[in-house]
């Protein structure tokens, strides 16, 4: 068929218009992608080459090294050693389930750790390690090393663990370090990205925790180039961080170690404070545990032994635990008096064996009374009926206030967890948080330690140095930091007659040295180290009329929990005062036979600087002394060589 | 019959057909397939062997494919083109039986040596059919709607096909395709408004179908057309692809980061960098001198093929070179907007440059009926 060639130029007039038409579309169509390209890739490019760095940078922080402790010494409390872990990078394991078989034969897994391991590597890329076993030995690393062949992708990691070289004997005082936890957390607000690492470890209790700021220092980091999976292609550049400040303590390490075995399995607590400085040289609480456990992982039935123990281990009573002081509260009450110009050295009050006031009857501890007394006698013998009188003359509110003076119902700034404040009660308190009236009744109680006042071990060993030095003397834990020297914590003078003063240590020497004194018995015979103290005995029940006229229990047929506190206060030499000593013995019974004898073996040690010559104590009671020294040397040398096993 | 067979001795013989090839248009093919073996060669980490190598056998291949169609008279290729129609037809079916499954769609025939992808093939042979049609229909029924239908069952067929695979992609490129034949032979204005208005009405129904019983689309592809729109609203799932794809092409910047410096894609932040997403690496590396010069180099073969059409007084030749010229165009087109967030993510290789055997064959063979056409205008 023969086309018409005038229809056929018609046709490609048309074709050719729509031809142009339409290519002239696709231009502008290019057009409008280089318009896009424009916008993209110059108008908006800064934008969108800061969004590729960021996909392709990374920052990954370098944990600094934990500040160290030590005593005053330069002995090591705690210090971070190399451990070891065994990872896997399951894209180069290759058979996993045989690889792990044979780790078997070598390390031990736990299969715990094992799961968690396994259920990490399902959730993440293949690349990144997975942690099998952790806190492994140095043999175990090189068994895994030697058969590397057979184990491929399987490595040892070295990291640091905190360890904390003398056991149970510092739980309380540097407390323990645990991985961070979410209550942790938000508990802190803390914004440091350290804290974001998965097991970070982080102070938990102790000077660990309230020092948290000095000992955990300041992370690196590192920018890696990662690519879209995450794997890390090449590090880029990486700035130093700062490790934790190293923390000197003013403990004394031995002495602590020493008191922390005289107080043995007791439920008790002592404190050795440097009457001068401040500084406390011994911080003991037991029964103790060991916060190695706590930083490797605590088992939940170890966990549970711990907390059920009605000993409360893991309490650290010598500073969070409060007492009625008992009578060691008496020097308080005298000092009171005298200040306020009630009462003078000389002057008597007769002792019947009670008191009546307002018409409740109120005891001295010996039935038969101890007729007249003036002050040092009063003190020596403990006489709770003086005490009763004068309480009377001076009122409650001028008791607390010279209570608050010698740093009892103060909380003293020691970096310890939970550091109670206890209680120097005044008529204002009582009605405050009773809202009841204050009773003359409250003083009597009040005035031999009793009732409403409540003290801590820390408390009473400051009161103790304040009476011997005269001088506001406070704790000092921290002696220096990274090597700088904190102030000492000497303080100013009290603002009260030295004679006063002198005529109360006079009281407290005859508690020791007096042959009626009542801690005679636990006396210190070398001149150069003799004790000026206070026994206190306080009640943890009331008792009944019916049980006075029926003669009062003994404490040794009581239930352990309801038996008295035993609690002995001194500073030593008496002469001289160097240190300032309180011991408290939970449900002990008496001050004078279960808490002066350790009080006197912890002066004389912390004095002596070792186990004291049997020639300071009195004769009868040398061969006794032989034994508990021989015992606890003996104890100390089986825990030396435990510790040399594990290192 | 048409007027050229009239005029065959204008036509050069022999080897002097080589003389009176379009060579511009060679060279601009040369350049476009250079750029792509560099590409190959960057995000393969900087190896020839992984994906330059075989793509450069295969222009090679090509070469030969589009010389050898190059030298076959022209009217040949048009009295074989509802042969080649059917053929490719016959293969798209046989994809729905034989085919092999990739990316969640059948698309791939495995012939042995190489993986055919019949809908590649199809927008080529259905180009070739309608040019073909419209060459032997006469003008006064070209708008006659019942010579128009025949074009659209041309068109709608293999759509059809395509889309049970599913390919919505290819679909929509082939619809597009044969509607752009219809318009160049000619068909009356009035139809292409109808068809935009029902098209415009049908977006405004399937949107408001969603989530009612009568829901038209499924559920997966609603939500790429909402990536499409907010990529932003799903960074890490399904807008990934194009946020990642955007920041690669921003960061490059004036004039990029440098060769085989391009972090996204050295980082594989970009998906399929050596297919479709293959221009985001040239944008990152080469900045946007490098993604505008690709853009004119494509945009010279638009103008040369458009260039050559106009020049033949041969119908047949006219409309099957427009055609070729349209279904190159929406190839880069559609995926550069794809790449640079200006429309969906659908599965369309940049042209000669994203590896791939079956689209760079068919478009070399394709080039070789327009090099054809070229060489056997009447003079």
């Amino acid at each position: 068929m023969r086309r018409n060639p005038r229809e056929l130029s018609g046709l490609w007039r048309k074709t050719s218009r729509r031809a142009l038409l339409l290519g002239g579309a696709q231009v502008a169509f290019a057009g409008v992608l280089g318009w896009r390209m424009v916008n993209l890739q110059v108008e908006q490019a800064d934008q969108f080459r800061l969004l590729a760095e960021e996909n392709r940078i990374n920052i990954r922080l370098i944990p600094p090294a934990r500040g160290e402790l030590y005593d005053r010494n330069g002995k090591v409390i705690a210090q971070n050693v190399p451990s070891y872990r065994i990872v896997m990078v399951p894209e180069d394991v290759g058979d996993v389930d045989a690889v792990i078989q044979r780790l078997q034969l070598l390390v031990r897994i736990d299969p715990e750790d094992l799961e968690r391991g396994l259920e990490e590597m399902r959730r993440s890329p293949p690349f990144l390690p997975i942690t099998l076993a952790e806190q492994v030995s140095w043999e175990a690393v090189s068994r895994v090393s030697v058969n590397a062949p057979a184990l491929p992708g399987v490595t040892a990691e070295v990291g640091l663990t905190r360890v904390y070289p003398r056991g149970p004997d510092f739980a309380h005082v540097a407390g323990y370090v645990g991985p961070v936890s979410d209550y942790d957390l938000n508990q802190l607000q803390d914004p440091d990205p350290l804290l974001r690492i998965p097991r970070f470890q982080i102070g938990k209790v102790g000077l660990e925790a309230k020092r948290e700021d000095l000992l955990r220092g300041k992370a690196g980091a590192k920018r890696v180039e990662v690519n879209a999976t995450g794997r890390v292609m090449r590090e880029l550049d990486r700035t130093e961080g700062r490790p934790g400040a190293d923390v000197q303590l003013t403990v004394d390490a031995d002495l602590q170690s020493y008191v922390q075995a005289r107080l043995g399995s007791e439920s008790a607590s002592a404190i050795v404070m440097d009457c001068e400085t401040g500084d406390l040289l011994a911080i003991a609480s037991s029964p103790i545990f060991d916060p190695n456990t706590f930083v490797r992982g605590i088992s939940v039935a170890d966990y549970r032994a711990l907390t059920e123990d009605p000993y409360r281990p893991l309490a650290s009573k010598s500073v969070q635990g409060i007492y009625p002081p008992g009578s060691t509260f008496k020097m308080i009450t005298a000092m009171a008096a005298l200040e306020n110009g009630l009462i003078t050295a000389d002057e008597t009050v007769y002792c019947p064996g009670h008191m009546d006031l307002s018409g409740r009857r109120f005891h001295c501890w010996r039935r038969g009374g101890h007729g007249n007394v003036d002050l040092q006698n009063a003190l020596k013998q403990s006489c709770d009926v003086y005490f009763y009188d004068i309480a009377q003359r001076v009122g409650m509110d001028k008791i607390s206030v010279m209570a608050k003076k010698f740093g009892l119902g103060v909380k003293h700034d020691v970096p310890m967890s939970a550091v109670a404040k206890g209680l120097a009660p005044d008529r204002a308190w009582k009605q405050r948080v009773r809202g009841e009236d204050w009773l003359v009744g409250d003083t009597a109680n009040a005035a031999i330690g009793q009732g409403f006042v409540l003290a801590s071990p820390l408390q009473l060993s400051v009161m103790t140095a304040r009476l011997a030095t005269g001088r506001s003397v406070s704790p000092r834990l921290i002696k220096s930091i990274d090597g700088i020297e904190e102030p000492r914590q000497n303080g100013e003078p009290l603002d009260v007659d030295e004679n006063h003063l002198r005529m109360v240590r006079r009281g407290m020497y005859a508690v020791s040295n007096d042959r009626r004194g009542t801690a005679y018995g636990s006396r210190v015979i070398a001149d150069e180290y003799r004790l000026a103290g206070k026994t206190g005995t306080s009640q943890v029940r009331n008792i009944t009329e019916t049980e006075r006229r029926s003669g009062v229990v003994r404490n040794e047929d009581l239930p352990w929990e309801r038996r008295d506190h035993a609690l002995f206060v001194n500073y030593a030499p008496a002469d001289a005062p160097k240190i300032a000593v309180s011991v408290v013995v939970e449900h002990g019974g008496g001050g004078s036979t279960a808490a002066a004898p350790i009080a006197r073996d912890i002066t004389l040690q912390a004095l002596f600087g070792d186990t004291p010559p049997l020639s300071a104590y009195p004769a009868k009671d040398r061969s006794r002394i032989e034994a508990q020294q021989d015992r606890l040397r003996r104890e100390q040398e089986d825990r030396d060589r435990q510790e040399r096993d594990r290192a | 019959m048409s007027y050229l067979e009239y005029s065959v001795n204008s036509v050069p013989s022999g080897f002097r057909k080589i003389l009176f090839l379009n060579w511009p248009l060679i060279l601009l093919l040369f350049s476009v397939a250079g750029v792509g073996f560099l590409m190959l060669y960057s995000v393969a980490g900087g190896s020839f062997s992984v994906w330059a190598e075989p793509q450069a056998k295969r222009f090679a291949m090509g070469l030969m494919i589009m010389l050898l169609a190059a030298m076959i008279p022209i009217w040949f290729w048009r009295n074989i083109s509802f042969v080649a129609y059917g053929l490719s037809l016959t293969l798209l079916l046989g994809v729905e039986f034989f085919g092999t499954v990739g990316m969640g769609a059948q698309r791939w025939i495995d012939l042995g040596f190489m993986r055919l992808q019949p809908s590649e093939l199809t927008k080529i042979t259905s180009v070739m059919l309608l040019a073909a049609y419209y060459d032997w229909l006469p003008a006064k029924r070209v708008s006659n709607p019942i010579w128009i239908l025949f074009p659209l069952l041309i068109i709608l067929i293999p759509t059809f096909l395509v889309l049970r695979q599913p390919d919505l992609g290819t679909a929509l490129l082939l619809m597009v395709g044969g509607g752009g034949m219809l318009f160049l032979a000619g068909v009356h204005w009035a139809y292409f408004a109808g068809v935009t208005a029902i098209g415009a009405s049908t977006i405004f129904t399937v949107f408001k179908s969603r989530g009612t019983e009568w829901q038209l689309l499924a559920d997966y592809q609603y939500r790429r057309i909402d990536t499409f729109l907010d990529p932003s609203s799903d960074p890490l799932g399904a807008g990934y692809h194009i946020t990642q794809s955007k920041i690669a092409l921003g960061s490059g910047g004036w004039t990029g980061r440098g060769f085989m410096q391009g972090t996204q894609s050295r980082l594989n932040f970009l998906p399929e960098k050596h297919t479709d997403f293959i221009f985001t690496t040239l944008a990152e590396e080469f900045g946007f001198v490098g993604a505008f010069s690709l853009l004119s180099l494509y945009v010279l073969i638009i103008v040369f093929c458009v260039a050559s059409a106009i020049a033949t007084r041969d119908r047949f030749s006219s409309l099957v070179t427009l055609g070729i010229a349209l279904t190159f165009f929406l190839y880069f087109a559609v995926n550069m907007s794809m790449v640079m967030g200006l429309a969906p993510v659908v599965g369309v290789p940049l042209p000669m440059v994203s590896y791939g055997g079956s689209a760079m064959l068919v478009l070399m063979a394709a080039f070789g009926i327009v090099q054809s056409a070229h060489v056997h205008r009447p003079r």
